[in-house]
Order: C-alpha cells, then structure tokens, then sequence
C-alpha cells in the first residue's frame, strides 16, 4: 500500500511542478508590477506544497520545519512588497502622510 | 482494510491540494487582469495548500507514527494571512492605479479628481439589468 502512496506523491510533485512553471510564467511576463507581486505570492504558497511532499517522498521529519519558516517568510515579503508599490516606504514615521 | 482506508483519505487529500494548486496557476495564466488574477491564486492555492499540509499530517501520523503539530500551525497560518496578504495585494494595486479589466461593470471605489465619488460607477446598470454589448463586443486586450 506505501507503493499506491509512493506514486501519489510523485504524481502530485509532477503535477504542482506545472503549476509553479506557469506562475514563473506569469511572473516574468506579467503586464503590471502586480501581476508578478501576484505570482510570487501564489509562488511561495506553492512552494510550501512542494517542500511537505518532498518531506512525504524521503521520509524524514526535518523538513516540516522548513514549511512553517518559507509560509511566514513569503507573507512578510508579500505584505512588504505591497506596501512598497503603495507608498515607496516600506516604514513609515508619520502615519497620516500621503507620501 | 483500515490501510486501504487511510491511504485514501491521504491520497484524496494531496491530489486535492495538487489539483488546487494547478487551478491556481491555470487562473494566473488565463484570467484577463490583475484583480481576477488575485482571486483565482490566493483562494485556490490557499485551499490547496491547506489541503496538502493536512494529506502531510495525516501521512506522518499514519506512516511513520509521528505527530507533528507545526503542521496544524501552518494550516492556521495559511488560513489567517492568506486574506490578509490578499487584501493588501489589491488595495496596493487600486491605490497604484492598475486598471481592472474593461469588461468591469461595478466600482465603488472610483473617484474623480475632487475626490467625490463618481456617480456613474456602474452600479445602475445592475439595477436595471440593462447590459453594455458595445462594451462586450470589444476585443479582450492581452
């Protein structure tokens, strides 16, 4: 039966490998700045995805760490960048400038 | 039989979360502007990687006898910012002025140069049920 798992898993790695091609797409091509800001968000969620069936297919435990570390990372980097885009700070001292 | 079970919950989940995350890139592709774009990714990926992180638990719990609770967190992780994240995504981009798809029939958030909202944001034609076929006719721009 870890066989008929073996191959889900392998399966599902193929398939999402796909699916981060197409956002790398999205993410060079994209028209706007938004675009690929949109891309690298749904990039780094993938991402996560990936690395938890790379820990199923060798077994070990260590990674899963690594999945909680890349989800918080990615939204600070999502939250930064936009915030970036909107204002040109990402810090701001005076919170009622438009700047 | 209860292996025969299990692995199929575990296999249902982790296709799901590949399958999910596969309409996510299929939208980011194909939906014509960046508000669209935004809808498909973060709802979907976000379904599919909760999925996923609960076909990773379910596996190791299963598998291997160990239970591991950062992956209970990161489900509420994701489910907790993904929103968020998206929230702010669109509001960076309003205020950056992307202009959303010309077949847009509401925005409530268009303003004239005074900064009085616009009256004529579309709303009406809802209301009414009156359609715009010039507007539909027109060649979807890449």
């Amino acid at each position: 039966m870890n066989t008929f798992l073996d191959v889900v898993i392998i399966f599902s790695v193929i398939v999402l490998a796909f699916a981060m091609l197409g956002m790398v797409y999205r993410m060079l091509k994209g028209p706007t700045l938004h675009d690929k800001l949109v891309a690298l968000d749904a990039f780094g969620v993938l991402l996560m995805a990936m690395i938890a069936l790379t820990a199923m297919m060798l077994g070990t435990t260590h990674l899963l760490v690594v999945v909680l570390l890349i989800g918080i990372l990615a939204f600070i980097a999502t939250i930064a960048f936009a915030k970036f885009l909107e204002k040109g700070v990402i810090i701001q001292y005076d919170r009622n400038s438009d700047e | 039989m209860i292996e025969i079970v299990m692995s199929s919950i575990i296999a249902f989940f982790i296709l799901g979360g590949a399958f999910f995350g596969f309409v996510a890139a299929i939208g980011l592709i194909r939906l014509p502007d960046m508000y669209t774009r935004l809808h498909a990714a973060s709802k979907s990926s976000t379904l599919g990687v909760m999925m996923m992180m609960t076909g990773t638990f379910l596996y190791f719990w299963y598998v291997e006898s160990y239970v591991d609770t950062e992956l209970v967190l990161a489900v509420v992780f994701i489910f907790i910012t993904a929103p968020v994240a998206a929230h702010l995504l669109a509001r960076s981009a309003f205020h950056a002025d992307v202009e959303p798809y010309q077949l847009t029939i509401l925005n409530e958030l268009k303003r004239d140069e005074t900064g009085a909202p616009d009256g004529n944001h579309g709303e009406r034609v809802i209301i009414e049920g009156k359609r715009r076929p010039d507007l539909e006719n027109r060649e979807p721009e890449k």
